[in-house]
């Protein structure tokens, strides 16, 4: 069902219908990702992906026009880069553990200290967020500040400055 | 035919990528180019979370009635990577407003040529 | 938008149960899924709603602009603040063991802290993000 929601948005030209379908992938992934146990990140993918992407999307659209133009060209070389990605990716996949498989060294090298260690060091049994908040701290504080960067950036791009139409460059 | 049960997951992942790299790279409209990075984006999260599942375990929160978790690492680093995500759609997507109101438009080839015009003439 | 009844009506059901569960993912992430980022995300997509129906300027005088940036920058500095508490009891940077006696108290109190942190600062942007697309208006 991804597979034609993402063809339908290559093949879509009006962009007010990419974007609700891009939010119909979005929380096509959501129900992907509770399937494979992941809550934590299916609750935040749904929330940002279906939530906020698509209200931005819709303001920017609002912004720019909702039309995208005919391709020029027929776009066969970007297609046929596209395929001999496709092959080489596949044919790598081939030399990766299988699903589902326990022994494999994903599974067995450094996450059964954390399952185990984890609630009893912290007191939280959630282990994700006893990752993300304890033992990973600083990469949680490297992304709050990438987020406030992203605040300071729009800030700095999209102000109106009050003396007349000084946009400059 | 065994390989493909067991290597299905990956190959969605693969599928997926491949389009969004499409979009990216064959269509001319800025914001239908922002779209396709973020299905990108999205298919290397699945790159990471799907080998993690056990099956018969559940969700990686400690409690007594289970003993099989999946592995929480990499829930983790997906769940920072998708909020990055988010700040880069933003600035994207405000960069292509600026676009529009210097050029007129968000298709790639008008913008070009307005700038190879632009040269000449200045 | 704001004189349609079935959106009025729907958008004062529905905000404060937004608001509310934004609260709950954000305290219970430490039983179930949830924490710091979601929670701040639901929280601005309670506003935003508000705003589309209402219109911008009516959010605007709900939460001004000097409100959402402060928060911008609260958020991250929280975070910070909890880090140097620890240099200055004694640990490390962002050592939560010495933020209490009892060391796993300590790690609750931390973790606790910088999730306000994250939502304050990711509910902030958020925001500032959809005040500034919806603010600029067309040039035609």
């Amino acid at each position: 069902m991804m597979a034609v929601t993402v063809i339908a948005i290559i093949l879509q030209r009006n962009l007010y219908s990419v974007v609700v379908l891009a939010g119909i992938y979005s929380f096509l992934m959501a129900t992907v990702l509770v399937a494979l146990d992941a809550v934590d990140v299916a609750m935040t993918e749904a929330s940002v992906g279906a939530g906020i992407t698509t209200v931005l999307l819709l303001g920017a659209l609002y912004l720019c026009g909702g039309e995208e133009a005919k391709p020029m060209q027929r776009a066969w070389l970007p297609l046929a880069v596209t395929l001999v990605i496709v092959g080489a990716l596949v044919y790598g996949t081939l030399g990766l553990p299988a699903f589902s498989d326990p022994q494999a060294p994903f599974h067995t090298h450094v996450v059964p200290r954390y399952l185990q260690q984890g609630p009893i060091e912290t007191g939280v049994p959630n282990v994700v967020t006893a990752v993300l908040a304890s033992y990973r701290g600083y990469d949680t504080l490297g992304e709050v500040i990438v987020v406030f960067t992203g605040g300071i950036g729009v800030i700095a791009l999209l102000r109106r400055l009050r003396r007349g139409k000084g946009e400059g460059a | 035919m065994d390989a493909f049960a067991s290597h299905y997951t990956y190959w969605v992942t693969v599928l997926l990528m491949a389009a969004g790299l499409y979009i990216m790279i064959a269509r001319g409209n800025l914001v239908k180019k922002l779209v396709g990075l973020s299905i990108f984006q999205t298919s290397v999260y699945l790159l990471y979370i799907a080998p993690g599942k056990l099956i018969g375990g559940t969700a990686p929160i400690v409690s007594e009635s289970f003993t099989v978790y999946a592995n929480p690492l990499p829930h983790v680093l997906i769940l920072t990577a998708i909020v990055v995500g988010i700040a880069t759609l933003a600035l994207g997507l405000a960069i292509v407003v600026r676009i529009r109101e210097a050029y007129g438009s968000i298709e790639e080839d008008e913008i070009l040529a307005a700038d190879r015009d632009g040269g000449e003439r200045a | 938008m704001k004189r349609d009844p079935v959106l009025r009506v729907v958008g004062k059901l529905l905000i404060p149960y937004m608001l509310v569960f934004a609260l709950y993912v954000q305290f219970h992430g430490d039983f179930g899924p949830g924490g710091g980022f979601q929670a701040g995300v639901i929280a601005a997509a309670a506003v935003i709603f508000y705003g589309l129906i209402y219109g911008l300027p009516a959010a605007r005088r709900l939460l001004p602009d000097a409100v959402v940036e402060s928060m911008v920058a609260a958020g991250a500095l929280l975070y910070l603040g909890v880090g140097f508490a620890g240099l200055l009891l004694g640990g490390n940077f962002l050592d939560y063991f010495v933020l209490d006696r009892d060391p796993v108290a300590g790690q609750r109190r931390g973790i606790f802290w910088i999730e306000l942190g994250v939502l304050i600062t990711v509910a902030g942007v958020m925001l500032k993000i959809f005040y500034m697309f919806a603010g600029r208006g067309r040039e035609g």
